[in-house]
């Protein structure tokens, strides 16, 4: 505060008032430093440091029962000869395309079906948000009778529609599919809220001309609705991709990556190698392919959503 | 006017079938939790209540693990992680927002990263930290990961920009000095973002669960969501399917209680992080 007076003062003497200046500057910068630390240290400690430990310990090899260790690429040679890893990615990139288209759409049918502030859509709304409220171990629980075969609430109803029993967890064609019904549900209500935002930018008045020049209901949602919500959705996109990597709690409780690795996906990969099998080097293999591959996703998602941005500027 | 549209109101009727599908778990939920035990058999499935509710199955579940340490070891969680981001958020958030500093776009990316590489995805390198800090097996072991927080960074940020700049620099004409500064204008101004960061925070800590499962190993030090893992596969094996319905629900029940309450600040909160 006195550097910025003394900015002020001075300002006719233009030599002193640029030292001024570049004395308030790194007063600033100080000031900046000091807030930015605490959280500075955390992401050092958890973000950052982890991934240049990770990576050392993805080229170290340790031999069982001795001390010594040796560098070189075998933990990556030993993980892409494992068919279970093989299994896990493919899993997992079917796991991300089954999940993520249907959670969007349904999110974003549902967004633009109950935009208006009804008290029928209030209420439909909350309906579909609860989900995202439960613990995704609390969803996989439910889930567990929802799939039971023969009594659950899956196969009771469709027994109703005079459909057979199905063994949806058991079954290795299906227990995948299960998995990703259980996803969609959860997440779709989550999506929905973002949508509804984006929604909510959208001018009246857009959709008021396009009325007036004769525009259809779908010519009006694939014109101005479509395009507008661009940002929107490659932020969904962001989150929904952090989502299938990160969150494997109901591949934990149901199915342990079972039957026969049909469910395995790669952070479920990593936790079994690293906990059950403590094989840190190809835990910590698996870790590196899997933040690059998510970096790099990432990282087009957010240059697509940047350009939306300009784009709605 | 667009009610009588056919095309609309059959739109309507799909959407509302979506939700009745949609519902039908939790629906079960809380029905099933009610059932009485040996009441159902074949029909456990059934969603119309037609029974005399029961809180035996609560009682089974309360019996069966050790609820009350279960939600104050979540409850610790919640509030320790909160209490810690509060600090690094805000402060981070206002630097970003207020001050010039040279590489300031360089740092903000470094923040950002944590967005993608959230700690679940570093867990095994993350593991290793807490046990070399002497954390494993501890609840702060459970926190420390999420003490920074690039989201409420970026929440904070945001909050601080939509703040004029006046109502500092009126303060300081007023002779203010900088703590009274920060408790009386900027903490005020910026609650808003503090309480859309915090239910943000609280809801996803409360439901977190692959890393306190890898961290936590003692039952004393369990967290919700862990308890309930454990207790299901026990009542899974007795096909006591009332009795995992009624402890989903007691670990459920206080979001989507607070939910039912608090609905607009919820919905808004979780908008907050939005494109805007």
């Amino acid at each position: 505060m006195v550097a910025e007076a003394e900015g002020h003062a001075v300002a006719t003497d233009t030599r002193r008032s640029v030292r001024a200046v570049s004395a308030r500057g790194r007063a600033e910068a100080l000031r900046a430093a000091m807030l930015l630390v605490p959280s500075l240290v955390f992401l050092a400690a958890f973000t950052y440091w982890p991934i240049g430990q990770v990576l050392v310990q993805s080229f170290t090899i340790e031999t069982f029962g001795s001390k010594d260790v040796t560098f070189g690429s075998g933990n990556f040679e030993r993980l892409l000869a494992d068919a279970s890893f093989a299994r896990a990615l493919v899993n997992n990139i079917v796991y991300a395309l089954g999940t993520i288209v249907p959670s969007v759409v349904i999110a974003l049918a549902l967004a633009v079906g109950l935009q208006d502030a009804t008290r029928f859509n209030a209420a439909l709304r909350t309906v579909v948000f609860f989900p995202v409220l439960l613990p995704l171990v609390a969803a996989a629980a439910l889930f567990m009778f929802v799939f039971l075969p023969g009594i659950g609430l899956l196969d009771y109803y469709l027994g109703k529609l005079g459909a057979d029993n199905t063994n949806w967890l058991g079954d290795p064609d299906l227990a995948l599919w299960s998995l990703i019904a259980i996803t969609v549900w959860k997440n779709a209500g989550y999506y929905m809220l973002f949508f509804l935002a984006g929604l909510q930018s959208i001018p009246l008045d857009l959709y008021e001309a396009a009325r007036i020049e004769g525009a259809g209901p779908w010519v009006r949602f694939r014109r101005i609705t479509l395009p507008l919500l661009g940002p929107t959705t490659a932020f969904v996109l962001v989150i929904a991709l952090v989502n299938v990597i990160t969150q494997v709690d109901h591949v934990v409780v149901l199915t342990e990556g079972g039957p026969s690795d049909a469910t395995n996906l790669l952070l479920f990969y990593i936790y079994q190698q690293a906990h059950e099998n403590y094989d840190y080097g190809k835990a910590a293999a698996a870790t590196v392919l899997s933040v690059a591959g998510l970096l790099a996703l990432s990282f087009l998602s957010l240059r697509t959503l940047e350009r939306g941005i300009h784009y709605e500027a | 006017m667009r009610r009588t549209d056919p095309s609309a109101l059959l739109a309507l009727a799909a959407l509302s079938a979506v939700v009745l599908v949609c519902s039908t778990p939790l629906l079960w939920m809380a029905v099933a939790s009610f059932r009485p035990q040996n009441f159902g058999g074949l029909d456990m499935a059934a969603l119309w209540p037609d029974f005399m509710p029961t809180l035996a199955n609560f009682a089974e579940a309360l019996d069966s693990a050790n609820f009350p340490l279960l939600y104050l070891n979540t409850v610790i969680v919640c509030a320790g992680t909160l209490g810690v981001q509060l600090v690094t958020v805000t402060l981070a958030g206002y630097a970003f927002a207020r001050l010039r500093f040279p590489g300031k776009e360089l740092v903000f990316y470094a923040f950002l990263l944590q967005l993608m590489l959230v700690p679940p995805i570093l867990i095994v390198p993350n593991l290793v930290t807490i046990s070399r800090l002497g954390l494993y097996d501890n609840l702060i072991g459970v926190m420390a990961p999420y003490f920074a927080s690039a989201f409420g960074v970026f929440l904070m940020r945001q909050t601080f920009r939509t703040i004029p700049k006046d109502f500092e620099e009126a303060a300081i004409v007023d002779g203010a000095n900088w703590w009274q500064l920060v408790w009386r204008v900027l903490i005020p101004l910026a609650r808003p973002g503090m309480i859309a960061f915090g239910i943000v925070s609280v809801v996803s800590h409360w439901n977190e669960f692959l890393w306190p499962l890898m961290v936590i190993s003692s039952p004393d030090n369990q967290t919700l969501t862990i308890g309930l893992a454990s207790f299901t596969r026990g009542a899974e094996s007795a096909s006591q399917w009332g009795v995992i319905a009624a402890g989903t629900f007691l670990v459920a029940a206080p979001l989507l209680l607070a939910f039912a309450l608090f609905q607009r600040q919820f919905v808004n909160s979780f908008l907050f992080s939005g494109v805007k």
